[in-house]
């Protein structure tokens, strides 16, 4: 099981979209490798998966268009709850 | 089906007896008026059946998500414009409270709860259906907010609603709005003469320079459609699922009492093999709609990221189900099917409706086969062939 948050959000997208080609920048939304729902799906992923609560001044797209962007979104968000 | 031991036993009765007092004597008038009783929408509100999967801090009480399904299912059961009440006001308490800052959550949740304010969820335009993403009602922003220009059609509520969840273009970006309904600039057209979900009470909301304080913005701007419109309707289609679920078995349970009363050719109607034939495909797609929702349900319960897909899935079959279990009902009933004195001729109406709305089969199928293709790795080739 991949340890770090980067890559138990990888292995998550690899999962969901069964892609070997998403490089960890890649924008999801632009490829056009997912539609719009999938947002919200990983809205959801993203709160179960790390136990983190997605605020409103979080439901931004940006943080969760490409590997990097989330797994960003989702370390800065457990530094602020642990802080 | 399976029943014993389920949860959420002792709420279906419940539910059923609520309904059975307050709602079903009432389904037939609320079609041919074309309008609900705010008295039973206040009894609606005064139960707790308006938002009861909102945390206890708003107002609500938590309610797991396949008991919610049921209390769908139940009012669907006797009246399906009834239930879009529930559609249409949870989708909206549900994108505030996923999608909210905490003062509009604060401000608006317990309201939507206790139903002292009926909220309606504004989305398709006059030139926007299903491309629902790109709004052509426009917010240009100005001193002290907002100023929406454009219209809003087909809004379930929208006659009664006292505050609306707005989806309009802002400097490019799809941006949710709350507008009260009192806002200066901001008026309301009854829409008459629907197919089915009559009682449902449509409007047409024309935006003439309607201003919108900046504090009304739901979420940041741009993410209007894909995250507090695509939460809004996520919702509003696991309702509906349930929804279609209790419509099968009102057409099941009309059609099995009508075939074991009728005789015709010196035999009852329920003799007839081609008539069991139907009556076996509807109580199959009961069974079948119930299994997808509940699979949807307990995903949703566990905040399950695939639950979005999985109530696509049961929302599309349910609807596809209760449209053939409709139309079936109808055609055994005969004459008696296309009367009013049966709710089967109302039922076929409500049922077309729920393969339209939050999300139409097309669409549904769209976004099924998208994810089918995503689960299946392409190779470089055709499958391989079966030896011989």
């Amino acid at each position: 099981m991949p340890a770090t948050i980067k890559g138990r959000v990888k292995s998550y997208f690899r999962r969901a979209m069964r892609r070997d080609d998403i490089d960890d920048d890649t924008d999801i939304f632009e490829a056009g490798v997912v539609d719009s729902l999938f947002a919200v799906q990983l809205v959801a992923f993203t709160e179960q998966e790390f136990g983190v609560v997605v605020e409103d001044d979080d439901l931004d797209l940006a943080n969760f268009r490409s590997v990097n962007e989330l797994a960003e979104f989702v370390t800065r968000k457990s530094a602020l709850s642990q802080g | 089906m399976i029943e014993n031991g389920e949860p959420g036993v002792a709420r279906r009765e419940e539910f059923r007896s609520f309904v059975e007092a307050t709602i079903a004597p009432h389904a037939a008038r609320f079609d041919r008026e074309e309008k609900l009783d705010h008295d039973v929408i206040r009894k609606i509100a005064g139960a707790g059946y308006l938002t009861p999967w909102l945390p206890k801090k708003w107002g609500g009480e938590a309610m797991d998500m396949t008991v919610y399904g049921l209390l769908n299912e139940e009012v669907g059961y006797a009246c399906a414009a009834t239930r879009s009440l529930l559609t249409a006001h949870g989708m909206v308490a549900q994108a505030i409270h996923r999608c909210g800052s905490t003062s509009q959550r604060d401000r608006y949740l317990p309201l939507l709860s206790n139903g002292d304010r009926i909220a309606a969820f504004a989305l398709s335009e006059p030139a926007v259906g299903s491309d629902a993403a790109h709004p052509e009602l426009s917010a240009v922003p100005v001193t002290d907010g907002f100023r929406l220009q454009g219209t809003k059609t087909w809004i379930t509520l929208g006659q009664i609603a006292d505050l609306f969840l707005v989806l309009a273009q802002c400097e490019g970006e799809a941006t949710a709005f709350i507008v009260d309904r009192r806002s200066e600039g901001l008026s309301v057209t009854p829409i008459a003469g629907m197919l089915g979900a009559r009682g449902a009470m449509l409007a047409t909301l024309d935006f003439d320079g309607c201003v919108v304080a900046a504090d009304q913005v739901l979420a940041r701007p741009g993410s209007g459609f894909s995250l507090v419109a695509a939460t809004a309707l996520d919702h509003g289609r696991y309702g509906v699922a349930w929804s279609c679920v209790g419509m099968i078995r009102a057409c099941l349970d009309t059609a099995t009492r009508y075939t074991s009363e009728r005789s015709q050719f010196g035999a009852e109607l329920s003799q007839h093999q081609l008539v069991r034939r139907i009556i076996a495909d509807m109580l199959t797609g009961q069974h079948a709609a119930d299994l997808l929702c509940r699979r949807a349900g307990t995903l949703r319960e566990a905040g399950d990221p695939n639950a979005v897909m999985e109530t696509i899935i049961a929302k599309y079959f349910a609807s596809k189900a209760a449209m053939r279990a409709a139309v079936d009902a109808v055609q055994l009933l005969g004459a008696n099917g296309c009367s009013d004195r049966y709710p089967v001729a109302r039922i076929l109406r409500d049922a077309k409706v729920m393969e339209i709305i939050e999300g139409s089969s097309e669409i549904s199928q769209l976004s099924i086969a998208g994810h089918a293709y995503r689960q299946h790795p392409v190779g470089s080739g055709p499958p391989p062939a079966e030896s011989t």
